[in-house]
């Protein structure tokens, strides 16, 4: 299941909706991501997410579907919120669901990286010298490159 | 033909959104950038280096070779930065 919303998500209770009552779940693996309060020495007091309706949610969609093809995955969720985010503040939930760990792990941290290079969001951190548009990262890029090859292999 | 803006192109052109109609001969993604830096200071600037923009045509990442047609949503946006 893929969220996008401006709301803050009550984390505790959507990883317990997501695995009750399926005893099939072995291992349930969780990417939370929060607002830090410094971006490259420089305090951040607050961010706004800026979306693409509609392509967000397609992308998400196919992005939760890739992972459940790559993994034998029980249960799956992804959240992302917008708007205007506080240091301390939740992002992103990503959790998966699994009989054993190392499909969960894999999937959570394969999502995660996946949705950071591809899923159209964008950060526009305030800062003291003003609002900036937080600029992509090669790094990130990177880890999300680690899953291409698996990608040959599948195709 | 509708345009969307994100992030800081949007910041740059003014522009969330806005309906064109290029001429004949922008038939793909690559020849619709090259039109649209004419169309002002504002797209001169955003525009001003194309290897760091995305384009998604009817919600699809498009490469600088895909059509483009009239009907069709085409967003331009910096590279993402969510997560």
């Amino acid at each position: 299941m893929i969220r996008v919303q401006r709301d803050d998500f009550d984390l505790g209770r959507e990883l317990t909706a997501l695995t009750v009552g399926n005893h099939k779940v072995g291992g349930l693996a969780v990417f939370v991501g929060l607002v830090r309060d410094m971006a490259g020495g420089d305090a951040v007091a607050a961010m706004t997410l800026e979306h693409y309706p509609g392509m967000t949610e397609k992308l998400l969609t196919e992005i939760e579907a890739e992972a459940r093809a790559r993994w034998p995955l029980e249960a799956s969720l992804v959240i992302h919120r917008y708007g205007r985010l506080e240091p301390g503040d939740q992002i992103v939930l990503v959790a998966c669901a699994s009989a054993h760990r190392q499909a969960a792990l894999e999937a959570c941290n394969f999502l995660i990286d996946w949705l950071k290079t591809k899923a159209p969001f964008w950060k526009l951190e305030e800062g003291t010298a003003g609002a900036n548009w937080v600029a992509s990262r090669d790094s990130d890029e990177a880890a999300a490159s680690r899953w291409a090859e698996k990608d040959d292999v599948a195709e | 033909m509708k345009l969307l803006y994100f992030a800081w192109l949007k910041t740059k052109t003014g522009i969330a959104e806005e309906e064109v109609s290029p001429p004949v001969e922008v038939t793909n993604v690559g020849e619709l950038l090259t039109w649209l830096q004419d169309r002002g200071p504002g797209y001169a600037e955003a525009l001003a280096d194309l290897q760091v923009i995305k384009v998604a045509v009817n919600q699809t990442y498009a490469d600088p070779d895909h059509p483009v047609k009239a009907g069709d949503e085409v967003a331009l946006f910096p590279p993402v930065t969510g997560g």
